[in-house]
């Protein structure tokens, strides 16, 4: 028998069906490998008891034939989503050892739908970040090495111990959330596939957050068709969260072999970035050329305000954020530390709680919105929101169906090696992915092939609104084409 | 706004004439049974932080939802104040850190709110009615309720009423005395109750004012105001724009000039003091909050709920006027609680409308109020106070006598009709009986009756004797008739 471990989503689906192991032994094999794993600190917290109780009730389920689509399958979840009685601290001190009396309405969906939690997953504090740095609970190591090399890389961030574990096959697949680009960019760091659905897809009730009108959860996945599977149940209407759609979801795995025969692929030229390497530049136009090969029709768009949603993106983000963690106060739950009054409890226990990157952006957030310069930056960030948003209408009105980039400007980089003097370095990876957050669409990460240091790279297709069908079937054709990358041996033990 | 000036409002200063000009903005609580943005109760009274949704208490990942009845009430108050209501508002966060404020932000409307400019017509005691022009109406959280007295060092937090929904009316700066000020609020509070939108009740909190006063001289512009936060009586209303225009005239005749800044009404001492001046004021951070979408309804939305108001003040105040014949006083008293109204209109309900008025206003109210009560606690009912007014038009009984079967229907409740019947209380209309009543007061009296040729006025006497040895009861028509012709008065 192959390691249960390897196995894709889909694929340990139709192996339990067919009975050619149980989730418990499933859901054991992936607990052992979490066990071996913990040096890559991908996981913050490990569900064993739990995990092994859901999957014995979904042995029970698949014996009596009433299986439900994710029954018995294991998964992580991002720390950000609240998960009734299992700490949830969104990589923060602020929330250690909060455990919350709710579950967040994306992973409530998961288990409605049979699946098995192994644990919650590491991520950059409160999500922001690139690399998984600013976590409060140490960074995430990436299963990826360059060859002949031990120096530790970044899994990209901020869904890094999503895509870590994921990669590392650790789980079969993970939830993640994307602001600016937090699902896609891990993604393609590791070489898996990650999708930010169209914002509204997802239910963001007992997710904590970020920046509200950006944030979006996804799934990060091995294949193309298993993130397809992910979506599914992770997404659907929701009346506790008036942003989310109510519109019913399709069967997004039915959509993977439509191919792109007759679609228009439009390449836009803004993103075609002074500095770029040229590696970046080759994948694009062989993923272009991959899905002309497959019948799609490539043409060479414009999309004017590209350059201005990066800095657009760091003003709206923040200032959303600097409102959203304002309840992170010391008074209810999470951290306090005494003060001499209540504006003293307040400063320590939020200077205490929250890491550097938090209050730099709480800072630029408070700043942004303040008297004064609320027009200067928030209002007009908001207009080249909108400016952005026009563009895309733009291009599909045109009649494009997707639009394809890079989704990184670059292939993973070490542990500490960016960031540390100038936090826009860190900022720039997000280049190609805010502009989907910006206009409110979906977006899918698939790798493409590995760059000239062995590590993988990714493509980014951007859809038209609540069609993440037509993102899954390209995507498809580009995994076909590019074959399926494989995942680093573990080095990190077994 | 520079209608002409009334002198009779003028401040007289030691260096002339002062004006006041008062805007206010009123907090009324929503009359729902959930919170503006979570399902939990808005009961007053309950457990301290039994009434806490996750939402309330802003545990992590939670998100509000707009409670549609408090939209439609905050509509209805629109209509009720001839409001302009916008098809399109939005919900905007105002961010401050309190410990009462879990979430950090209130959720508010800032630019976009829901109501528009209207106005309220306002009876002024002695002076008329003057139209208050009302600035916007919007929607926005209540936050909770901090307790410093329990605990040496630390305070305590109610979170009941946190999101609990508010309407803030604010009022232009229309008003120039503490009577107009009080009016305003007085008739502000009555329309709000026809409406059921707002219980008004102060004591309870629903409904407090903050209040802006400046002082100017008479025809320049306006003067730098100062804001008293949350008072919350109609009479500390007033005490505090008294005193606040006072101090300002104090320190502006001594070559001063006034602070802008937010002050604190202590009604034990009767005076304002300073909370925070403008330099410490809050940043508020407006921006619309990312959680939830603008809020939109239709025309058609809103002509439903003009189908559905309830008749208001101004329309009974009229009503009243022409359909009993009653004067603007007896009407702005009886349609001043809904309440009252509708108890006068069944007392006046086939009968004639101005004495039912009159029992209503001097009977009824002065009685009720003496005791402290309210209509709806009144001992005597609609019916029965009917049927006094009744057996008074039937000559079955005097005025005076219905005056004692009021106390008796008060006290010891019962049939008017019955009691009268019973108790003998009928009036003697049987003229052999006055007439055997009036021939011994004349013939017991004969000085009397001689006087009485000279100066006809003491005819008021011998009715008097007359009704003293009826018990009362003798029809005092009747009776001066019959006295009239046997003593010769013309």
């Amino acid at each position: 028998m192959t390691n249960l471990t390897d196995l894709t989503l889909a694929d340990a689906r139709d192996g339990l069906q067919r009975r050619a192991f149980s989730a418990v032994e499933l859901t054991q094999a992936h607990l052992d490998a979490m066990a071996a794993a913990r040096g890559l600190n991908a996981f913050l917290v490990e569900t064993p008891e739990r995990a092994l109780a859901m999957a014995r009730a979904s042995d029970a389920r698949i014996a009596s034939g009433d299986g439900r689509p994710l029954e018995g399958l294991p998964l992580g979840i991002k720390d950000l989503f609240c998960t009734e009685g299992v700490i949830t601290t969104a990589g923060s001190n602020i929330l250690k050892g909060f455990e919350p009396a709710y579950e967040s309405a994306v992973s409530g969906n998961l288990w409605r739908d049979g699946a098995v939690m192994l644990g919650k997953l590491n991520l950059d504090e409160f999500a922001m970040g690139s690399s998984n740095e600013t976590s409060a609970f140490g960074p995430v190591v990436s299963p990826w090495r360059r060859p002949g090399s031990d120096a530790p890389l970044v899994p990209g961030g901020s869904s890094g111990g999503s895509a870590a574990a994921v990669a590392a096959r650790l789980c079969l697949a993970a939830t993640a959330t994307d602001t600016g680009g937090s699902i896609r960019q891990p993604a393609a760091f590791t070489g898996t596939v990650g999708i930010k659905p169209t914002y509204g897809r997802c239910s963001r009730w007992g997710t904590v957050a970020f920046a509200s009108s950006l944030d979006q959860a996804g799934p990060i996945a091995r294949t193309v068709r298993d993130a397809a599977i992910m979506l599914r149940s992770m997404a659907g209407p929701d009346a506790r969260d008036t942003t989310c759609a109510d519109l019913p979801v399709p069967d997004y795995e039915a959509a993977i072999g439509r191919g792109v025969r007759g679609l228009k692929i439009g390449i836009p030229k803004e993103y075609r970035v002074a500095g770029m390497p040229d590696e970046i530049e080759r994948l694009w136009q062989q993923g272009a050329a991959w899905l002309k090969a497959a019948g799609a029709e490539i043409v060479e768009i414009s999309l004017p305000h590209t350059k201005y949603a990066l800095p657009a993106y760091y003003i709206v983000a923040p200032a959303e954020a600097s409102s959203n963690l304002a309840r992170y106060d010391g008074v209810r739950y999470g951290l306090r530390v005494e003060g001499r009054d209540i504006v003293d409890m307040y400063e320590r226990s939020r200077a205490a709680g929250f890491g550097r990157e938090v209050k730099r952006r709480i800072m630029i957030g408070t700043y942004v919105l303040s008297a004064g310069y609320y027009d200067a930056y928030y209002l007009r960030a908001q207009k080249i929101r909108t400016l952005i948003k026009r563009d895309f209408e733009t291009v599909y009105a045109d009649g494009i169906d997707a639009v394809l980039t890079p989704a990184t400007p670059s292939s993973a980089f070490g542990i500490g090696e960016k960031g540390s003097g100038d936090p826009v370095e860190m900022y720039l990876n997000d280049i190609f992915t805010v502009t989907v957050n910006m206009a409110g669409l979906p977006g899918i990460a698939v790798p493409g092939g590995l760059d000239a240091g062995g590590l993988p790279l990714g493509l980014q297709l951007i859809g038209r609104p609540f069609d993440e069908e037509t993102l899954f079937a390209a995507s498809q054709v580009i995994e076909d084409a590019a074959g399926r990358i494989a995942l680093p041996e573990a080095w990190w033990g077994r | 706004m520079n209608a002409p000036v009334n002198p009779k409002k003028l401040i007289k200063g030691a260096t002339g004439d002062w004006e006041i000009v008062i805007g206010m903005e009123i907090h009324a609580q929503v009359t729902s049974e959930a919170k503006l943005f979570s399902g939990a109760s808005t009961r007053f009274g309950a457990e301290p932080n039994s009434n806490v949704s996750l939402v309330d208490a802003a545990m992590p990942g939670m998100l509000p939802v707009i409670n549609e009845e408090c939209v439609r009430q905050a509509i209805r108050t629109g209509l009720g104040l001839k409001a302009q209501i916008n098809l399109r508002s939005l919900f905007d966060r105002k961010n401050y850190f309190y410990p009462d404020l879990p979430q950090g932000y209130q959720i508010s409307q800032y630019k976009d709110p829901i109501v528009g400019e209207g106005e309220v017509l306002v009876d002024v005691p002695d002076e008329g009615t003057i139209n208050v022009r009302i600035e916007r109406l919007h929607l926005e959280q209540d936050a909770g309720k901090s307790i410093h007295d329990l605990h040496p060092s630390m305070s305590f937090v109610d979170l009941n009423r946190s999101g609990v929904a508010l309407m803030e009316i604010v009022s232009k700066p229309d008003l120039r005395s503490s009577e107009e000020a009080k009016a305003y609020v007085t008739k502000l509070r009555s329309i709000l109750r026809y409406l059921g939108t707002c219980d008004g009740d102060m004591e309870k909190g629903s409904l407090r004012a903050d209040v802006n006063v400046s002082v100017r001289r008479p025809g320049e512009p306006l003067g730098t105001r100062c804001e008293i936060k949350n008072v919350n009586s109609i009479r500390f209303i007033g005490q505090a724009i008294e005193y606040e225009a006072r101090r300002q005239i104090g320190i502006l005749e001594d070559g001063g000039k006034i602070d802008q800044e937010t002050r604190l009404f202590d009604p034990g001492k009767g005076e304002t003091r300073s909370m925070r001046s403008k330099e410490e004021a809050h940043d508020y951070r407006y921006f619309p909050d990312p959680d939830l979408l603008p809020l939109e309804f239709d025309q058609a939305y809103v002509d439903a709920l003009a189908e559905g108001l309830p008749e208001l003040p101004d329309a009974k105040k009229a009503r009243f006027m022409s359909q009993y014949g009653l004067s603007p006083y007896d009407a702005s008293v009886l349609i001043a609680e809904r309440e009252s109204a509708d108890f006068y209109e069944a007392v006046a309900e086939g009968r004639d409308g101005k004495a039912a008025a009159n029992w209503v206003i001097n009977e009824l109210f002065g009685r009720l109020n003496k005791e402290g009560r309210d209509i709806a606690a009144s001992p005597v009912s609609a019916a029965q106070l009917g049927a006094i007014i009744d057996l008074i038009g039937e000559n079955v009984i005097s005025g005076k006598i219905a005056k004692d079967l009021f106390e008796i229907v008060w006290s010891e409740g019962g049939d008017p009709r019955a009691i009268v019947e019973s108790r003998g209380m009928k009036q003697v209309t049987d003229t052999g009986a006055i007439e055997a009543a009036v021939d011994a007061v004349i013939a017991g009296n004969p000085d009397k009756v001689e006087q009485a040729k000279a100066k006809p006025t003491l005819l008021g006497w011998f009715v008097g004797q007359v009704m003293k040895q009826t018990g009362g009861k003798a029809n005092p028509g009747a009776v001066n008739e019959m006295l009239k012709s046997k003593l010769g008065i013309e």
